[in-house]
């Protein structure tokens, strides 16, 4: 047998020892109970949304965009469907392999397939890629072809922007891929992630892009811990964006495009008293769908790098001197402040020599006497020299600024330009010197400091038009505008033209309350005046624009041609007698030309813009009646579309 | 039943029987039970494969400690020192025909079992330290001598094991051999000499790690280095044990471990998966269990006259308490990943068989506890 040695004293040694490791025992438990209690009690609330973030999985898709109309239903900018490819990287075998075959079934540049492998490394691994937004129907039954051995990759039918024509490009905008910009700037974005999602860039696009890009949609999936989609937990088909109808008329955009073919320069319509805006066309155009699925480098290139600046709109953000369009305004000021009136004559010679400066009538051999009709109808800028001299530019700048010049009066477009009305403060400020009494008389005929783009011009003349009243231009249909407002409130929406016209020559102080307008005017007869001489100028001989008049009674227009130079003309120049077309075409007078029509019931003001086109009588105004005529014809079209509107969504 | 004839015994089947620990025996069953429901859940809902194999193991494995209990125990006594030198020799054994699994050779091919004899090797250390401790005098345990040969013992499996590689089981296995010649009352600067060594040595251990054992260890201090990697398992099973909750998900709703975010769930991970399951109140319960068993060891280790009773009921309460407390913390990420299986719950015959088999013998001390051990 063999003994156990020690004893007792050995059995008490154990036992001493064994206390130490029981209360190290104790110390553990508290360890582990501790854990627990920190794990699954305090901190469970985390754990849960980690767990559940394992098991769901989500993927979010695009909605369409809204659709943009035109007035009469057509649509502008519309959806089409779309051949897409997505590429989800956790489902893929060999993800470079699967790359590198499809680089060589789509045949993709380096630079397209290292952008699809950045963008992979960027998101999760289940999100879809999408390799190529818009294949074509050879490409994409290719794909088709090869599917079964391309796992990951999943064709897709999708729906995208399609713009079907180009004379609204400005003015509807693109859209394209978001920019950390946009997330920037549109705080809705940020709740819009989803792969192939495009944010409206300019124009409408932009201006309406919270609207029209619709809520973005998503299927929820629980997911095993190798991304097999086990069950479809919950699915959201998103909203469809709202869409849109506008004011414009594209059969009038693309004659207006068309006019303006190969020629820098932008035609507005505006109807006078909703302020609709029926045309907004800058040329040269571009072709908006590039940008809808990323525009390629080189096609970049030659949009920024051309001389004639397509993607500018130069409805709104083009600058131009107002040159003589300007003259109306320049008498309407005058006559309100009571500094002349229409009887006043003066001598023009050609020329007027003042403060030791010599200024030029753009007649070399002068208009002899004439009185304020004819200075306006022949455009006689001798007269203006001294009507601006006597009534001062900050008197002048203060009517001009009531007319819609030298402010945004397109709401929500980020691109339209204020332009610039020139006074003796804006020189001290912004220049940092004093007014010159010359610079007034250059103002005088819209030359000078002063910047305009075409839709002021057009409302400007509208706001003449219309009897001197503050009509401010609107876009899209059932934006509520100050005359909207009114018909409202009336319940009975009369025509606002048969309105003018019956009680505006009663006391209008209590019915401008009503309709919401403000008139511009001290005393009326002072807009009518100018208005009538536009009429003069247009058809009456010796009318700068006679020879664009349409002679049919209803189609009468009235308008007001103008040149602005783009430099200043040398005495050496005036000699020598150069043609505007024999100099280098930069240096080539704007042409411009306003006008609205018809004069016997005005309707719709129009201003024509032809950068570098000459005289306004020789390029602008011929323009201006072809697009004036068209609009006439329309008008009943456009008013029978007007009274069967209702004001429901689109 | 059963009848031990080589052995002599005043004993009879019944005496034994009603001898038998009651609170000891339950909650070795409730375990059991808790395992089958476990497993069950592992197996997606479905009696399967896993479900089915643990059961019948466990069947046979309960059965086993019984019989162990019945044996008396001079007999575990006496062959305390073969069963070392087999489980060495299968262990050796191991290194030339053991089969290989996820780059480990650790599993010896028996057709009903795959055993691994490591795990045995947990029992076998303690065993034959036991009754080495038991033999010597109280006056010599800290002579030289008398010191080489324990440590002989404990470093031989080690390394056996070690360079299977099987890092937990060799920890597992030495802390049993360490606890034991602690018992035993080996000087405290004893201790102290062999941590100085181990520190001394850890960098050229560390050398020695395989790729995966580093980056498990670097994982540990930091999980986040590597989510998706090395750090997935413990990020996993924190958050299924941490969504648990307080009452948990509910049996079969863990949707960690149904939808396979946990790894190795019906082996090591077996806990977080109940976790998940049962909430806090499930872990506490099963925690408080371990603590019940380990207690009514001690317990049973106070009632003993013999050094070799007391040393092995001890040793094997405190080596059972780590075995839980090392797979706990490794599932909480208190610890490094390791590889330790938890007692009974996790699936595994080798770990069930020698868990039973050390429980086995705690119930033979206490049925013989008043026969010696000649």
């Amino acid at each position: 047998m063999i003994s156990d040695s020690g004893g007792s004293s050995k059995i008490r040694l154990i036992g001493r020892r064994m206390f130490i490791l029981t209360a190290a025992k104790a110390v553990v438990v508290f360890g582990v109970v501790g854990r627990l209690i920190s794990l699954q009690i305090n901190e469970s609330k985390k754990y849960k949304t980690l767990s559940d973030k394992n098991r769901f999985r989500e993927w979010r898709f695009a909605p369409p965009r809204g659709v943009i109309k035109d007035y009469f239903g057509e649509e502008i900018a519309s959806n089409q469907k779309v051949f897409q490819l997505h590429l989800i990287p956790e489902n893929a075998e060999n993800l470079s392999a699967l790359i590198f075959r499809l680089k060589n079934i789509l045949k993709m540049s380096d630079n397209a397939v290292s952008k699809i492998q950045k963008k992979i490394k960027s998101q999760k691994p289940w999100d879809p890629v999408i390799v190529s937004d818009n294949l074509t129907w050879a490409e994409f039954s290719r794909i088709n072809l090869f599917l079964h051995e391309l796992q990951g990759v999943e064709p897709i039918i999708s729906v995208a922007r399609v713009y079907r024509e180009q004379s609204s490009s400005h003015v509807i905008g693109y859209v394209s891929k978001i920019s950390k910009k946009d997330l920037q700037q549109k705080n809705y974005l940020a709740n819009m992630k989803a792969a192939g999602m495009r944010v409206g860039k300019t124009g409408l696009e932009n201006k309406l892009d919270s609207e029209i890009i619709g809520n973005v949609g998503h299927k929820r999936y629980e997911v095993n811990a190798f991304g097999k989609r086990i069950k479809e937990v919950s699915i959201d088909k998103g909203k469809i964006g709202k869409s849109y109808k506008t004011t414009l008329d594209l059969e009038l955009q693309n004659l207006s495009s068309n006019l303006l073919k190969d020629k820098a320069g932008a035609i507005c319509v505006m109807d006078i008293y909703r302020g609709d805006i029926i045309t907004m066309v800058s040329s040269p155009t571009f072709d908006p769908n590039k940008f809808v699925h990323g525009i390629s480098t080189k096609d970049w290139k030659e949009l920024i790098s051309h001389r004639d600046k397509p993607l500018v709109n130069k409805a709104i953000s083009g600058l131009y001197p107002p040159g003589s369009t300007i003259k109306g305004l320049v008498a309407i000021s005058a006559l309100e402040n009571d500094v002349v009136n229409t009887k006043m004559v003066q001598q023009c010679s050609g020329s007027i020599e003042l403060y030791g400066e010599k200024f030029h009538c753009w007649k070399k051999k002068g208009h002899g006497f004439v009185d304020m009709r004819k200075a306006i109808k022949e455009s006689c800028d001798v007269y203006f020299y001294e009507v601006a001299r006597r009534l001062g530019i900050d008197r002048l700048s203060e009517t001009a600024r009531s007319f819609g010049l030298g402010d945004t009066m397109v709401k929500g477009f980020n691109e339209e330009k204020i332009g610039v009305v020139p006074n003796t403060k804006w020189k001290k400020q912004r220049i940092g010197k004093s007014w010159y009494l010359g610079e007034t008389l250059h103002s005088g005929i819209g030359q000078g400091y002063w910047q305009t783009t075409p839709m002021q011009l057009c409302l400007m003349t509208a706001r003449i038009a219309n009897g001197g009243y503050d009509v401010e231009p609107r876009i899209v249909l059932g934006e509520k505008s100050k005359f909207s407002l009114f018909t409202e409130k009336k319940k009975n929406p009369k025509s606002l033209e048969e309105f003018f016209n019956t009680e505006q020559s009663k006391e209008f102080d209590d019915t401008t309350i009503d309709f919401g307008y403000k008139p511009l005017f001290r005393n009326q007869e002072n807009i009518n005046f100018v208005k009538d001489a536009f009429f003069g100028a247009t058809n009456e001989p010796g009318g700068t624009s006679y020879g664009s008049r349409l002679s049919k009674k209803e189609f009468m227009f009235a308008g007001k041609t103008g040149t602005s130079q783009v430099r200043r003309i040398t005495e050496k120049q005036r000699e020598l007698e150069i043609k505007n077309e024999d100099l280098p075409y930069e240096q080539r007078d704007h042409s411009l030309y306003v006008a609205f029509a018809p004069y016997n019931e005005p309707k719709y003001s129009i201003s024509v813009v032809v950068e570098h086109g000459g005289s306004g009588s020789k390029t602008a105004a011929p323009i201006a009646k072809k697009v004036i005529k068209k609009l006439l014809e329309r008008h009943t079209l456009r008013q029978q579309v007007h009274d069967n509107y209702k004001g429901e969504d689109v | 039943m059963f009848r031990s004839g080589s052995i002599q015994s005043h004993l009879t089947l019944r005496d034994k029987i009603f001898s038998l620990d009651l609170t000891l025996t339950i909650c070795i069953f409730l375990i059991g039970i808790i395992s089958f429901f476990a497993m069950y859940s592992t197996d997606g809902g479905e009696f399967a494969y896993h479900t089915k194999s643990h059961i019948i193991r466990f069947i046979i494995f309960f059965t086993l400690f019984f019989i162990i209990s019945f044996i008396k125990t001079s007999f575990w006594y006496s062959s305390a020192t073969i069963f070392y030198l087999g489980v060495l020799f299968l262990l050796i054994l191991v290194k030339y025909v053991g089969l290989t699994s996820s780059g480990s050779q650790r599993w010896l091919d028996l057709y009903f079992l795959n055993l691994q004899p490591s795990e045995l090797m947990k029992i076998g250390l303690i065993l034959f330290l036991a009754k080495y401790y038991h033999k010597i005098s109280s006056g010599d345990v800290n002579k030289f001598r008398y010191l080489a040969q324990p440590l002989l013992a404990l470093l031989f499996p080690v390394i056996l094991v070690i360079t299977q590689p099987d890092l937990g089981t060799s920890f597992l296995i030495a802390v049993g051999g360490v606890i034991v010649v602690w018992l035993a009352g080996v000087k405290m600067k004893f201790f102290a000499y062999l941590g100085g060594l181990f520190l001394l040595s850890a960098p050229i251990a560390i050398s020695f790690l395989k790729p995966y054992q580093k980056s498990r260890i670097l994982t540990f201090l930091d999980p986040s280095r590597d989510p998706l990697g090395a750090g997935y398992q413990i990020t996993q099973s924190k958050i299924a044990i941490g969504s648990g909750g307080l009452f948990g998900k509910g049996f079969l709703d863990g949707s960690q471990s149904y939808l396979d975010y946990l790894p190795e769930k019906h082996t090591d991970f077996i806990f977080t998966l109940f976790s998940e399951e049962f909430g806090f109140f499930g872990s506490m319960t099963i925690l408080l269990i371990y603590i019940l068993i380990t207690w009514r060891i001690v317990n049973i280790g106070h009632t003993l006259r013999t050094s070799f009773g007391r040393l092995y009921c001890y040793s094997f309460a405190t080596a059972f308490f780590i075995y839980v407390a090392v797979n706990m913390g490794m599932v909480l990420g208190l610890i490094p990943i390791v590889g330790a299986p938890l007692p009974i719950m996790s699936y595994g015959g080798s770990s069930m068989m020698a868990i039973m088999i050390g429980l086995g013998i705690v119930m033979s001390c206490k049925i013989h506890k008043d026969q010696s051990l000649g």
